[in-house]
């Protein structure tokens, strides 16, 4: 964390970026928040820990505007959001300055929470430079201790590896914390009858407060105007009136972000109703695999996704027939 | 007081059931959230916070206002059935029926909402003490006692049995139709419920948010406070999501909308979130068309302008599900922080 505060000081300093763009110490010891840095000073405040999951690519659009570079911290798994946005043509490469940083898993807080761990006064073995694959955990109800694997986000689990494919420079070490296949969890609801798959999405899906967090979050959500946001049309909603409702929304967005999801488990991560978002956009990554070849959204900045470009072997729409 | 063996719990839920409708925290699909009693649903009273405030027993995040039909050239306009049966929902936590009197200032002055006055009256709160509070609350902070929530009813769970305390008339219609499960508590189990009321009293002495200092909040600063540059540093990690006023127990703006039935009209109204780019669209257009400015409404509403209208009420409860929820790890706490410290400055 200081090899990063320290360079960003030299990157103000000198005048490559006018500000820089990562995490704040929060007021907690698990909730720092993505925030802006403009001097030094600020710059005491930077923190960059376990508990900064949250991937700041998307910041990236607004940064796009202002005027001078930006320092941006991209872990390896935001670097792919990141490259799918210059792809996109919705931030701008030039305003960036991008320091990949080393990650060695991100921490899921819900999941302490849930292992019963409540009344937290200190967490020690977050930090970067913490060996240790133990939590220490200070509760006014005593002390406890977790695993830091049975801590982490879902995504980590089925990381996409420790490289980044897009930075100006790196700083600090990463670790691949792969250990579960990734289309696992796809595979058990291939395997369900179509009347389970029903209750399965049904069950989870009725949980949506329609709060959005999930398509805000998303660095693949980047419309200007969502049409679920727009009153011209009978689309826009705040409510899940009915159960078709509920289903709708997620079922548009998973098809809009097909192609373009980098798998980069946010919306997971940010759903207060613990709904894994993420299962069906992977079961899209899935099928894009299996009819057009393996492809990984964001991978590069370059390539046409499978699903905008045309070509004489693209799958017929038959295929969802044969299927089945 | 009356108590009761945490054992025969189903047993009372039974009963209440029978003749009424029943909201209480259930765990469907690993969330715990009020929802109504049925004999199969999965009753979890030890998780400290529903992620939804129970605020929907009283305002449900949508509701039919009125239906219009049209039959061979004819037009019908049929007004939604206000709430005619009583229901209870039990287990509400100190801050939650806080959130209750804050919706009331709003709903029930005039002019009267008809459809939440209709709940309020058919509805009976049973109170349950937090007996574990936990890091993201500050309930004391906006006078709270989550060892002693005042509602028609207050309960608190000890190691093997309940203890029932009715406080209001509806509290006390409720305790009586309950007599075949509830039995009379003695003066050692008045003890006991002292001894956990200090119990919790010291652990809420030890949260990190206790003793937040309000100090600079209230109906006078409008101002000063909407003026502050502070705003334009404090809302630029907000995702303008809504989840922290889905989640309050206090966020009451709601919008009416229309849905085309195809031969008619239905209008409901639905909870709204002053962080959405249409809150408040007008024909004109937007009033607020930045989303700093939206992310300041939410807190000069809750600290300033509601104050300012109602005695010095705040409309925060101190709940602190916006702590444990918002995806970008803003929150109250850390705006009331962030102007302290300015002011030290």
């Amino acid at each position: 964390m200081q090899e990063i505060i320290s360079r960003a000081k030299e990157l103000l300093e000198n005048g490559t970026v006018a500000r820089v763009l990562g995490w704040k110490i929060g007021d907690l010891p698990y909730n720092p928040e993505p925030a802006y840095f403009e001097t030094a000073k600020d710059l005491e405040n930077f923190v960059y820990n376990g508990f900064c999951g949250a991937n700041l690519s998307k910041y990236m659009i607004e940064a796009s505007k202002l005027e001078g570079k930006t320092m941006i911290c991209l872990k390896p798994c935001d670097s792919y959001s990141f490259n799918q946005l210059i792809k996109e043509h919705r931030v701008d490469r030039d305003k960036a300055y991008i320091v990949g940083v080393g990650c060695k898993g991100k921490l899921d807080i819900e999941k302490i929470k849930k292992a019963g761990i409540k009344g937290i006064e200190s967490i020690s073995g977050i930090e970067m430079t913490d060996a240790a694959d133990t939590l220490e955990i200070k509760t006014i109800y005593g002390d406890k201790t977790m695993s830091y694997a049975d801590a982490m986000l879902e995504r980590c689990h089925v990381c996409k590896g420790k490289d980044h494919v897009i930075y100006d420079e790196l700083i600090g070490e990463s670790k691949d914390t792969k250990d579960a296949e990734r289309f696992a969890e796809i595979e058990k609801i291939e395997a369900m009858s179509p009347e389970e798959k029903f209750e399965f999405f049904k069950a989870e899906l009725s949980k949506c407060i329609r709060c959005n967090a999930c398509r805000n979050v998303c660095p693949a959500c980047s419309c200007r105007k969502c049409v679920f946001d727009s009153n011209k049309f009978d689309s826009a909603q705040k409510a899940n009136v009915d159960s078709f409702e509920e289903k709708m929304f997620h079922i548009i967005r998973a098809f809009h972000v097909a192609g373009r999801c980098t798998d980069c488990g946010e919306c997971s991560r940010v759903c207060p109703q613990g709904i894994p978002l993420h299962l069906f956009n992977r079961k899209f990554i899935k099928d894009i695999n299996e009819l057009y070849g393996e492809y990984q959204a964001g991978a590069d900045a370059e390539s046409k996704g499978p699903l905008t470009d045309f070509t004489f072997d693209d799958a017929e729409p038959s295929v969802v027939a044969e299927r089945g | 007081m009356k108590k009761i063996a945490k054992a025969n719990l189903s047993a009372l839920f039974r009963l209440i059931a029978e003749n009424r409708d029943l909201y209480l925290p259930v765990n469907v699909s690993g969330q715990v959230n009020f929802a109504a009693y049925t004999e199969d649903a999965k009753v979890d009273l030890d998780t400290l916070k529903t992620v939804k405030s129970p605020k929907d027993a009283f305002f449900p995040q949508s509701e039919n206002l009125y239906t219009v039909t049209k039959n061979d050239g004819k037009m019908k306009i049929e007004p939604e059935a206000l709430k005619d049966k009583d229901f209870v929902v039990f287990g509400m936590k100190g801050c939650d029926v806080k959130g209750i009197e804050v919706l009331d200032r709003v709903f029930l002055s005039e002019p009267v909402d008809s459809f939440y006055a209709a709940r309020r009256a058919h509805g009976t709160i049973v109170a349950l003490a937090c007996n574990e509070p936990e890091e993201s609350c500050f309930c004391k902070v906006f006078g709270v006692d989550c060892a002693e929530p005042t509602a028609d009813v207050t309960v608190w769970m000890a190691e093997d049995v309940m203890y029932w305390k009715a406080l209001t008339d509806k509290g006390e219609a409720l305790t009586k139709s309950l007599a075949e499960v509830l039995e009379d508590a003695d003066s050692s189990d008045e003890a006991a419920v002292e001894n956990k009321k200090a119990a919790i009293h010291k652990i809420v002495e030890k949260l990190p948010y206790s003793n937040l200092s309000l100090e600079g909040w209230n109906g006078d600063v409008l101002t000063e406070k909407f003026d502050s540059a502070l705003w334009e540093e404090l809302y630029k990690p907000c995702l303008a999501c809504g989840t922290c006023t889905f989640v309050c127990p206090t966020c009451q703006c709601y919008d009416i909308k229309d849905y085309n039935t195809g031969n008619g009209v239905q209008r409901y109204r639905c909870w709204d979130s002053c962080m959405y780019s249409d809150f408040t669209m007008m024909a004109h257009g937007n009033n607020r068309t930045s989303q700093m400015q939206r992310f300041r409404q939410r807190f000069m509403h809750k600290l300033v302008y509601f104050p300012a209208n109602n005695q010095g009420m705040y409309s925060c409860v101190g709940c602190g599900r916006c702590v444990d929820k918002c995806p970008s790890a803003l929150n109250i706490v850390k705006v009331i922080k962030a102007f302290s410290k300015e002011g030290e400055r």
